[in-house]
């Protein structure tokens, strides 16, 4: 156990560095659930070590870069993947020029785009689930929460996400970052398609399931 | 016991009536929090589910008698009444009018202020109350309602919730399909459980959560399926069945509380009295470092004191329900309820 390093802990799954055959490999291990039965665990966590390698195949057929998987050991519940240079767009987001950052955001709103033409919903598109690479390609990682659909109301969902977690994360940007991802994300979908999911946001944030940061008007 | 909660100028006393589904309630609170009456008439069908007009019409029967019998238990006279309290939705719409109708005419009666209070709001309320809970994440499991919430920035947000069916309702079909009928004083649902403790072998069902939502219907269908063709006994099918619907529920609600990071897990609905869902909820709670809060079943169940307690905390930040903006609301949902008054309490401490 010595040689893994924790890299991220999430509430499904860990991640570590490893190596695996002389490579430098991201282990993502889905942790058991003791509250659960065994059985019902175990059968759970394969379920979905076998899933998401099945996606993250499927989001490089539709053109979106993604970790090359080398292994998949559903009995451990262990995803071996290609380890990623490059650096979060989290972490790059904030440095970037005016026009670099736009940039930037074109492309991701295009492989976003193209996910969702593919029929694929990401399920937790946030700034550090994306890889800028030394080369300048975008590489989109952590498919755990991802699922098949074609239907208007996935794709609101996950551009909501998207839209929340820049406000969260890159507040100064926010506005400037999202109306360039969904430029990118209209040269693929196409104008209809765009503004349908763009309306059903609007309704998303009606809603306001998931807006904590649309302030109301405090009482004092 | 309640606890005393929050500070006012004057002790108030607020009259709640509950109606949203087969009970008539009418509970009576002061505004410290004790809870001075808390009566339930349940209406029982002969057979199947709840039909909405029939229970209406049990609510309309028993509405006088437990209206009377709620102020002897209190020892107050009607007149003692400062705030009459209802459930406006979310609920079957004849069961919610009638509760309307004794509401609005005992408010025009005493000449007191009406609130229209939301079911589901009430439910983490009185949860709150009891348990001494202040921001916890609230899983609230019933017949009717499958709901993740937790407090952020004025509303209970809804983090998870059934795309279908409700877990209860899941439960509750799964047992009339297997032809359970509801023994004295017990519920068809404790029946399954008492039938799943007894079952050893794990049979695979459904197992259907996308993102933070959940799915039960077709979890239900080949539960159902399996029941009909035989070959697995109804202990093994009912424990499989309830580890398959709580795991789901444990799923979210552990998602939801590694998110939000809130000091405490409330546990509260029908379903809340499960013995195996409270295990799990509580192993969840620890890993996370929270309190595991669990409602004792006189609160968890519909009840009138949850509806007389949510209203004193909305009239007291102001808020009335005028006549004319009475009307039942039976799509209502938590997150559209402002909740100026959990703020409020947080200041006064």
């Amino acid at each position: 156990m010595d040689d893994r390093l924790l890299i991220k802990k999430g509430a499904e799954a860990s991640l570590y560095l490893e190596e695996w055959h002389g490579r430098r490999v991201v282990a993502k291990r889905r942790l058991p659930k003791p509250y659960r039965l065994p059985q019902l665990d175990r059968a759970i966590r394969g379920q979905r070590t076998k899933h998401e390698p099945l996606i993250i195949h499927r989001a490089k057929e539709v053109g979106v870069p993604t970790p090359i998987v080398f292994m998949v050991d559903p009995s451990e519940a262990t995803i071996i993947m290609e380890f990623v240079e490059g650096k979060t767009v989290k972490q790059v987001l904030d440095g970037l020029s005016k026009e670099e950052r736009a940039h930037l955001c074109v492309q991701i709103g295009e492989l976003i785009g193209r996910l969702h033409k593919g029929g694929i919903i990401h399920g937790d598109l946030t700034t550090s689930n994306m890889i800028l690479t030394p080369s300048g390609k975008v590489v989109l990682v952590d498919f755990g929460l991802s699922e098949q659909s074609e239907e208007v109301e996935s794709r609101g969902v996950d551009l909501h996400l998207m839209k929340r977690a820049l406000l969260s994360t890159h507040y100064k940007y926010a506005e400037e970052c999202f109306e360039a991802i969904i430029r990118g994300y209209r040269k693929v979908m196409g104008t209809e398609a765009t503004d349908e999911v763009l309306k059903k946001i609007r309704e998303i944030e009606m809603r306001g399931r998931y807006v904590s940061e649309r302030r109301l008007p405090s009482k004092t | 016991m309640p606890s005393k909660r929050g500070a006012s100028t004057r002790t108030l006393r607020c009259l709640g009536i509950e109606s949203t589904a087969d009970d008539f309630g009418v509970g009576i609170l002061s505004s410290d929090g004790e809870v001075l009456a808390n009566v339930v008439s349940t209406y029982l069908p002969e057979r199947g589910g709840i039909h909405p007009r029939e229970a209406a019409r049990h609510h309309a029967e028993v509405a006088g008698k437990v209206l009377v019998e709620a102020l002897k238990q209190a020892s107050v006279n009607p007149d003692e009444i400062d705030i009459v309290a209802f459930s406006q939705g979310p609920g079957m719409g004849p069961c919610l009018r009638t509760g309307a109708t004794v509401a609005r005419a005992l408010a025009a009666y005493l000449n007191v202020p009406l609130v229209g209070v939301n079911h589901l709001v009430a439910h983490i309320e009185i949860g709150k109350l009891v348990t001494n809970a202040e921001d916890p994440v609230t899983l609230f499991v019933s017949g009717g309602s499958t709901i993740i919430s937790a407090f952020e920035a004025g509303r209970y947000r809804i983090f998870g919730e059934t795309l279908d069916i409700a877990a209860g309702n899941c439960i509750d079909v799964f047992a009339r399909e297997a032809g359970l009928r509801p023994e004295e004083g017990l519920p068809v649902a404790a029946i399954v459980e008492r039938l799943a403790s007894q079952g050893r072998k794990f049979i695979s069902l459904p197992y259907v959560v996308k993102g933070m939502n959940l799915s039960f219907s077709g979890l239900l269908t080949a539960a159902t399926q399996l029941l009909r063709e035989g070959g697995h006994s109804l202990e093994d099918l009912c424990f499989s069945f309830q580890e398959v619907v709580f795991s789901m529920l444990a799923e979210v609600t552990e998602r939801a509380l590694a998110h939000t990071e809130k000091p405490e897990v409330l546990l509260t609905g029908g379903v809340a009295a499960n013995r195996r869902l409270q295990e799990m909820i509580r192993m969840i709670a620890e890993e996370h470092d929270a309190r595991f809060c669990v409602v004792s079943k006189e609160y968890a169940l519909d009840n009138g004191a949850m509806i007389a307690w949510t209203g004193i905390l909305a009239y007291r930040c102001g808020l009335t329900t005028p006549i004319e903006e009475s009307h039942v609301r039976l799509r209502w949902r938590l997150d559209e309820v402002y909740a100026p008054w959990v703020e409020e309490l947080k200041r006064i401490g």
